[in-house]
């Protein structure tokens, strides 16, 4: 496994040649070359008409992010205040052309004080939520302690950061709201699948965000109660539901405490007419 | 020395990767998994190589057709569970068969469905029938829904982005779930619910069913909505057709309702019923 040390000082063709020694391979890489020099270009994928078609064909379908679009339609908005973070998801559940699921939970609870709600490529969003879920009630059992949601923003971040770097990244973006047990203090942390971190008063992730900054930027006050977060929330949500062309199924909404995490009520019955 | 150097030499990602992902697979599992280890194509994205290789939409003249093509639904109801499939299995433009049996029995109280290619869907859900069994023998009680979907979900999303194609649900009545009902699909997707449609007819099933669905329905109703609605699909779905397969998941376990073909049903329900009005009886020449 000494892939790093060889790298740095030799040029690619040999620091190549030493990869593949390594991996006991150097006949089978030898053969490759050869054929590469042969014909001045490694060899199509059998049948394949040729090499525009098959980028064309990995263009259309990128193989790293390639239902970004799916991701930007579903709604997550995180807003603070005075003594709380309220977290809100749509719920619906899109496949294609098709609403699988009308009451879809895009959030979990890391441990009592931090919520994280996710959005982005099917799979990888519950996979990688309810891995850093499982991650953060392990530290809670092991040190009789949790983790500050800062902390635990930044745990997110540093296991998104290396998952981008790897073969196949987690596709996910993030917002993770919490209320430090000792200092009561909310906070709310926006994350995207590129592994950025920023520490916010309130976030939207996909196309929700077009419409509810800009209300969001008018409206939040950091010193807001709970009832005129909620107010504030149903300004964003109703403006959604004006102009977004899809239907979101409504939002589950999740206030963050110092007494934990509560279901808060949101009627997503009411009907809004454009004007 | 060298290993010590190497060590700290690594980047700062990769310093925590003590054992592959395939290794930690292989711990985690503690039994040693059979069929994890399938050869991959030798090149960056196998996924998009397969694409190119099996898409016929984008490339008609792709050197791989896979049998797709499916209309399969199942629903949950105060009875319990119905399952309803169609038969048919496509390859590109040909019909490669009229008779194939898309519901899985996993168990005598298990049911699975299989939608998207073929060969993935038999393949897994066998697996899954024997990842069940031996969880029966290995806890003496029999394996909850919410655990075998799951299963399956964690190995689809193992293979994610190397072209499996599968839309599946597992549907299962058990004493600590009641009636439970899953779809799982190829991008890790696996979402609990009372009803789903699966497949290129899905959006056809959906309009017929969504639209009669009731939690109370009676056990004869809620056969009929079923198949009613597959053959609605297979009606208006090029990929779909052959026989309707039904099935009745209830407490004692499942009870198969028929294997039935599409065409007396058909002609039964139009010249009945009057439905498929679309349709025209009279063979004079003169619609």
């Amino acid at each position: 496994m000494s892939k790093g040390l060889w790298a740095p000082r030799q040029p690619p063709s040999a620091w190549c040649w030493n990869l593949a020694w390594q991996a006991g391979h150097a006949r089978a890489f030898r053969l490759k070359l050869q054929v590469r020099v042969a014909s001045g270009q490694p060899e199509l994928p059998p049948k394949q008409a040729s090499w525009t078609e098959l980028a064309k064909s990995i263009n259309n379908h990128h193989p790293i992010f390639p239902h970004a679009f799916n991701a930007t339609m579903e709604v997550l908005l995180g807003i603070t205040g005075k003594d709380f973070t309220l977290i809100a998801a749509s719920k619906a559940a899109m496949r294609g052309v098709t609403i699988l699921k009308a009451s879809d939970d895009k959030t979990r609870q890391l441990n009592k004080h931090t919520l994280m709600a996710f959005n982005g490529e099917a799979g990888d969003t519950v996979q990688f939520a309810e891995y850093i879920q499982a991650n953060a009630q392990l530290y809670s059992m092991r040190n009789d302690t949790d983790l500050s949601p800062s902390a635990l923003a930044n745990f997110v971040r540093g296991e998104l950061a290396s998952s981008l770097r790897s073969r196949k990244p987690y596709n996910v973006n993030l917002l993770l709201g919490g209320v430090d047990p000792i200092t009561h203090k909310p906070s709310l942390y926006w994350l995207d699948y590129l592994a950025a971190l920023a520490p916010v008063p309130y976030a939207a992730h996909g196309y929700a965000q077009y419409y509810c900054l800009s209300i969001l930027d008018k409206h939040h006050h950091p010193d807001i109660t709970l009832v005129q977060g909620m107010k504030l929330l149903n300004l964003c949500t109703d403006e959604l539901k004006r102009r977004l062309p899809i239907d979101f199924k409504g939002m589950i909404v999740k206030a963050v405490t110092k007494d934990g995490i509560v279901d808060m009520e949101i009627d997503n019955d009411k009907v809004v007419k454009c004007a | 020395m060298d290993t010590l150097v190497a060590q700290y030499s690594r980047p700062a990602y990769q310093q925590n990767e003590v054992f592959s992902e395939q290794e930690q697979q292989d711990l985690a599992d503690g039994v040693p998994s059979l069929s994890l280890k399938f050869a991959m194509p030798p090149v960056a994205h196998p996924s998009a190589w397969l694409r190119a290789a099996t898409d016929d939409r984008s490339n008609p003249t792709c050197p791989i057709k896979i049998a797709h093509g499916t209309t399969t639904l199942a629903f949950r109801f105060d009875h319990g569970i119905i399952v309803a499939t169609d038969s048919r299995a496509t390859a590109g433009n040909w019909i490669a068969s009229q008779t194939v049996k898309k519901v899985i029995e996993i168990n005598s109280d298990l049911l699975g469905t299989m939608a998207g290619g073929a060969a993935d869907c038999q393949y897994w859900l066998a697996w899954l029938g024997m990842q069940c069994r031996l969880h029966e023998l290995r806890h003496k009680r029999r394996i909850s829904v919410a655990a075998a979907s799951k299963i399956l979900a964690n190995l689809v999303y193992q293979y994610k982005g190397m072209g499996l194609s599968m839309g599946t649900m597992c549907a299962g009545v058990t004493e600590e779930e009641g009636a439970a009902l899953y779809y799982i699909d190829s991008d890790g997707t696996r979402l609990q619910g009372n009803l789903f449609c699966v497949g290129s007819g899905q959006t056809f099933a959906y309009g017929v069913l969504d639209a009669e669905y009731r939690q109370d329905l009676t056990v004869e109703e809620a056969l009929e909505l079923g198949s009613r609605s597959i053959l609605a699909a297979t009606h208006r779905d090029a990929y779909s057709g052959g026989f309707i397969n039904l099935y009745h998941v209830k407490k004692e376990g499942w009870v198969k309702h028929g294997f039935t073909d599409t065409n007396p049903v058909f002609w039964k329900t139009k010249l009945e019923k009057g439905e498929f009005s679309n349709v025209t009886s009279d063979f004079s020449g003169r619609a």
